[in-house]
């Protein structure tokens, strides 16, 4: 009878410690995640000036751009998913492949060959598990992306975009995130990354106004020959940025509901132990008052 | 009217503020911009972004490789991947 309640008294001990790791995670993904955001509003200036200045080029001048032009057929598609590098985060990765999935899919039934690249190690894991072979693969940074590590990423694709079909080529990218619209919501995203469409920021000139006469320098091809991989790298990295504040966030809140459901299940096993703790003393008296009556007759 | 100048890296804000004049380094050679300049989007050569401020101050930057340089309507944007502060504003 000792041995049930030895059983719950471990249950219990191993339980608390696992609330202990539950609420410490918690409480490093919510130390994080305010700097994360802090991330992604401090490069939205260099954002917004990139897709300024690259829209400024589009309207003030015609120059075509390889990055910019629609390939007549499209043989080869490329797929980017952003995971994480650790798990603890609840559905946060497995939302994010989920959705490069179903594009995979979707460019599959086109008619399209997909190659995968993936950052983060969950991503990683989930292909290889498959025997995928990824196009590449980069991990280390999922928590705090910085800018080098977009730039990486964004020179491979570029590259992998130059080059031609038969060299292995790919005739268009599409990148899988996850946005982080607040605190309870991330929506896993799909954009697609080139080749490009150049919106944001064009302001028509008024009517009465003379349209400013841009002048480029060295000229307008060369400018735009810098401008658009930059402006590619600053799409990846703001991607990342998201990523990196869904990802603490659903770790904060997967973190919080562990260690919530931990205290219940310590709640339950004290019951459970104090029942057969009491179990245990009525029997022992029981036999007392047995054995003594016994004695007595 | 003063010069709006933004000096921006990828990862931050690294200055902004009104100035009188903004010298920088181009791919084509040295640039000083005033008010009134000319709608101009011009590649910048590593090298250092001088702003010379509105009260008299002086803003040095690093700009380490290939930034960019906007200017529309007195509004100038400086835009760099690193770009750090050097500033000297006793000078």
């Amino acid at each position: 009878m000792a041995g049930q309640q030895r059983v719950y008294r471990a249950r219990i001990k191993s339980t608390r410690s696992l609330e202990k790791i539950f609420r410490a995670m918690e409480l490093i993904a919510s130390s994080r995640i305010s700097k994360a955001r802090q991330a992604v509003a401090s490069s939205t200036p260099y954002a917004r000036a990139i897709s300024r200045a690259v829209s400024a080029v589009a309207t003030y001048s015609d120059v075509d751009h390889i990055l910019t032009t629609e390939k007549e057929t499209v043989r080869r598609a490329a797929v980017l998913v952003v995971t994480a590098d650790r798990g603890m985060a609840g559905a946060y990765s497995s939302n994010a492949i989920r959705a490069g999935e179903q594009l995979r899919e979707r460019l599959t039934e086109e008619g399209k060959e997909v190659a995968t690249y993936v950052t983060g190690r969950k991503g990683v894991a989930f292909l290889r598990f498959r025997k995928r072979e990824a196009a590449a693969e980069w991990t280390g940074f999922s928590d705090a992306p910085r800018y080098e590590d977009a730039e990486t990423i964004g020179d491979t694709l570029v590259e992998a975009f130059l080059k031609e079909y038969e060299d292995g080529g790919v005739d268009e990218i599409h990148i899988v995130y996850t946005r982080f619209v607040s605190m309870v919501t991330q929506q896993p995203e799909i954009v697609r990354l080139l080749p490009l469409e150049v919106v944001e920021g064009t302001e028509p000139p008024a009517a009465d106004e003379l349209l400013p006469l841009y002048s480029f320098e060295p000229n307008p091809a060369e400018v735009l020959d810098a401008l658009l991989p930059k402006y590619v790298n600053s799409r990846i990295f703001n991607a990342l940025l998201q990523a990196s504040a869904s990802e603490l966030a659903s770790r904060q809140r997967a973190m919080k509901s562990a260690s919530d459901n931990a205290k219940e299940l310590i709640r339950t096993y004290t019951r459970l132990a104090n029942q057969a703790r009491q179990a245990e003393i009525t029997q022992e008296i029981s036999e007392i008052v047995g054995g003594a009556s016994a004695l007595a007759s | 009217m003063p010069l709006q100048v933004e000096l921006v890296s990828a990862e931050a804000k690294v200055w902004t503020g009104t100035a009188r004049m903004v010298i920088a380094r181009t791919s084509e050679g040295e640039i000083g911009v005033l008010t009134g300049h000319e709608p101009t989007l011009a590649l910048l050569a590593p090298g250092q972004v001088t702003i010379r401020g509105e009260a008299g101050e002086t803003v040095v930057a690093q700009v380490e490789d290939g930034g960019f340089l906007s200017i529309d309507h007195d509004r100038v944007t400086v835009v760099a991947d690193t770009a750090a502060l050097v500033t000297d504003s006793a000078r």
